[in-house]
């Protein structure tokens, strides 16, 4: 008896490729179910939301242009002028954010449940650096309208980023690739943007997803222990994936949603003469830097206080980079938890100076 | 480098042990030579409103320049002694001034294009013609300029500074005691600054809006009379002049000895213009002459509807923009179009002293077109948030539709596997 054309298709792929084995290893593959659950859909949401950013900047570049002259312009045109234009660049902005957001949902929850725990040191290093990568995304793309508040956001951003000593310069420079923020500042981030900064993240999202995919869902300690009688587990194919896809939908109507009723503005196209207007502020996800950065008094112990800003947010980022090999082990016994101290103070410290910033 | 204050001293002590007469200390330094300054200032007898920035004090000038006398001795003899002219007649004062304002030679050494015609246009002015007639009541060079504050009409703290003059002027023509004589009113003030280019001038501080020498003249000043105010008044509203100059009604006020534009709009109390002007109502200027069943009666109603309709047309489509504006639609085609219909409205009003409802005509109907285009793409921005709106809820059936099924789909799938 012939066999359908599809497992015939199947048949020739295994023969060339041995795939047998990718398909068991699918079939087996188990998630398990209990109260933490719901963090483990945060990676596959931020993961949607990157497809999507990949979407619609792809569609966003077929028409803009980078340049001093033209970006705002074709922005502009975008949005007004080419059929839902206005809802794929208002998708882009509103998912960049929702982006950065799920990403620091997805890390603190990994950080809280101790999931970056032997064996999964590298599934946390490159998440962070993910994180970094997402961060600097946006970064390079709040620039590319070319608006008033971009511009002068990116003045003051590639500023901070030039007081870190001995390289700041040169990082400075690099960065806007003159003495100044101007047209070869914007050519230079779009390069970044849909060129550099992709390719790298590529590479660190295709490791992360490896590593998942290898090692499996971590299990926290008060479900590890269990007996396997008590544990629930449920296949990963279909079951977990369509759990995925069913959060996708709610994040995508989300999405949607404030794209149609709060579209993103445009702002005022950016004067490099003008004077800078008030209420200069980075993306929101800077913000935490930005505002401590205000209240460091300007010199500390004869540094001056932005550098030391600069460095301590440095060091503080690598430290939290490296988490896995430094991390304090508690006794179950013990009452305090160092760890989901810091923990907690990281996330009160980002969450309260977010908040100050915008209110000062 | 020694700073002022130092030098001051330096100098002081130089020349006391030199012999040669102390200096004040507050004479600006290149003054400090100069004689007359140095004894006026310390004997505390310089002239009332005297100021230091006066243009005239500078080396080589300064008292000496006009009065006469010698700059270089401290002995009031022989300072006030040979060509010492002290203070002039008001009389005087014309040549006095004119001794150097009219020496292109002499002026150019400061002004390369210097005017040197005040003199003789001031004696074509009603002050000058006075004056000559032994009149020494009337303006002279130093009522207006000042004599011993003289500053560069750019300067703002100059007495003929735009935004001073209306002021210097009313300085005489303000005084009923003086204008009495001559049997003059004393409103034009009053009237100027309530009026439309007394408001732009002084209270928006429009340096273009006209002061009293636009209209009057600066040394020639004269009231423009009945055949020249058009001219006078078209210096800056060309095109309305020229549209009025070509019509029947120049010559009928003409004959009539009627001035053109003042009859309409006054004279010093010009308010701002408005529709209701033009037409038949009771704000209108039109029926000061025409009543109803003339020929310019009829003209000044249909010119009166053609405004109306064309501003009716445009507010409306300005309530549209504003509505697109505040639901963050595009606005930018709509905003030019509406701004063409403003354009229309503008150049209509100005065709309005053609007295001629086909050309006015022709101006409101291309406003009302650019207006009603301005209107109709507005509709469509609405339309489209509306569309907008629609299709979220359409996409939010389908999603939640689809993320039902999938709920159901995989609880389906868990009960089997859990069976």
């Amino acid at each position: 008896m012939e066999l359908p054309r599809s497992q015939r298709l199947f048949a020739w792929l295994d023969e060339r490729f041995n795939l047998s084995p990718l398909i068991d290893f699918m079939k087996k593959k188990e998630v398990p179910i209990h109260r933490h659950t719901i963090w483990y859909y945060m990676g596959g949401v931020s993961l949607f939301l990157f497809l999507i950013q990949l979407f619609t900047g792809i569609l966003l570049l077929l028409y803009y242009q980078p340049g001093e002259a033209s970006a705002y312009d074709s922005i502009r045109f975008i949005m007004n002028k080419v059929p839902f234009g206005w809802l794929f660049r208002s998708i882009h902005s509103w998912g960049a954010n929702l982006f950065v957001l799920f990403i620091f949902v997805h890390m603190f929850s990994t950080f809280f449940t101790r999931a970056y725990r032997k064996p999964r040191e590298l599934t946390w290093v490159t998440g962070f650096v993910l994180l970094v990568l997402a961060m600097a995304f946006g970064f390079s793309g709040y620039l590319l309208p070319w608006n008033e508040l971009a511009f002068f956001a990116t003045k003051v951003g590639t500023d901070i980023a030039g007081v870190l000593p001995v390289v700041g310069d040169a990082i400075k420079l690099v960065l806007r690739g003159g003495e100044d923020v101007t047209g070869a500042t914007l050519t230079r981030f779009y390069a970044f943007h849909i060129a550099l900064i992709p390719a790298i993240f590529t590479v660190f999202l295709g490791l992360h997803l490896l590593f998942v995919q290898r090692q499996g869902m971590h299990e926290p300690e008060s479900v590890a222990g269990l007996p396997p009688e008590r544990k629930k587990m449920i296949p990963f194919f279909p079951n977990f994936l369509l759990r995925d896809i069913f959060a996708w939908l709610i994040v995508l109507n989300v999405l949607l949603f404030l794209s149609v009723f709060f579209p993103w503005e445009l702002g005022v196209e950016a004067d490099p003469l003008a004077p800078a207007p008030s209420g200069i502020r980075p993306e929101w996800y800077f913000m935490f830097m930005f505002q401590t950065l205000k209240f460091i008094p300007p010199h500390v112990l004869g540094i001056e206080g932005e550098v030391l800003g600069v460095l301590a947010f440095s060091v503080a980022g690598l430290a939290w980079l490296l988490v896995p090999f430094w991390e304090i082990r508690e006794k179950d016994s013990d009452r305090l938890k160092p760890m989901a101290l810091i923990g907690f103070l990281a996330l009160a410290f980002i969450i309260v100076m977010t908040i100050v910033g915008y209110l000062v | 480098m020694i700073s002022r204050p130092k030098s001051y001293l330096f100098t002081l002590l130089l020349t006391a042990g030199l012999g040669y007469p102390a200096v004040a200390q507050d004479v600006p330094e290149g003054l400090q030579e100069d004689q007359c300054v140095v004894c006026h200032t310390d004997l505390e007898a310089l002239p009332e409103n005297f100021v230091f920035d006066n243009v005239h004090m500078r080396p080589r000038m300064s008292c000496a320049g006009c009065h006469g006398g010698d700059r270089t001795t401290d002995d009031e003899e022989i300072a006030h002694a040979g060509d010492f002219v002290g203070v002039p007649t008001a009389e005087a004062i014309p040549s006095f001034c004119g001794s150097c304002h009219s020496d292109i030679n002499y002026m150019r050494q400061f002004q390369p294009s210097a005017s040197t015609d005040q003199v003789s246009q001031y004696f074509t002015s009603a002050h000058g013609q006075a004056l000559r007639q032994g009149d020494e009541n009337v303006a002279t060079c130093i009522s207006c300029h000042t004599s011993h504050a003289t500053l560069p009409a750019s300067d703002g703290r100059s007495s003929v500074h735009p935004f001073n003059v209306p002021d210097m002027c009313n300085g005489c023509h303000g005084d009923a005691a003086l204008m009495a004589e001559y049997g003059f009113r004393t409103n034009q003030y009053g009237d100027f600054v309530e009026s439309v280019h007394g408001t732009a001038l002084l209270e928006r501080q429009d340096i273009g809006a006209p002061a009293c020498n636009d209209c009057h003249g600066n040394h020639g000043a004269m009231p423009p009379g009945i055949q020249s105010i058009e001219n006078v008044c078209g210096m800056c509203h060309v095109n309305n002049a020229e549209f009025f100059e070509s019509t029947p009604m120049a010559v009928a006020f003409a004959e009539e000895g009627l001035h053109a534009c003042e009859e309409c709009h006054g004279i010093h109390d010009v308010a701002k213009t408005f529709d209701d002007m033009v037409g038949v109502g009771d704000e209108s200027v039109c029926t000061m002459c025409h009543d109803e069943g003339d020929r310019g009666y009829e003209v000044a109603d249909s010119i009166h509807a053609q405004l109306v309709m064309l501003k009716s047309v445009q507010d409306s489509a300005q309530v549209l923009l504003e509505r697109v504006q505040n639901i963050g639609m595009d606005d930018v085609e709509i905003s030019y179009s509406l701004r063409d219909a403003n354009e229309s409205l503008i150049q209509a009003r100005t065709a309005v002293h053609s007295f001629e409802p086909e050309k006015t005509g022709e101006l409101t109907d291309k406003g009302v077109e650019s207006a009603r285009a301005a209107m109709a793409m507005a509709n469509e921005e609405i339309e489209g948030f509306r569309f907008r709106r629609f299709g979220f809820g359409i996409a939010t059936l389908f999603i939640t539709v689809l993320t039902v099924a999938l709920f159901f789909k995989i609880r389906e799938i868990e009960s089997s596997r859990a069976s």
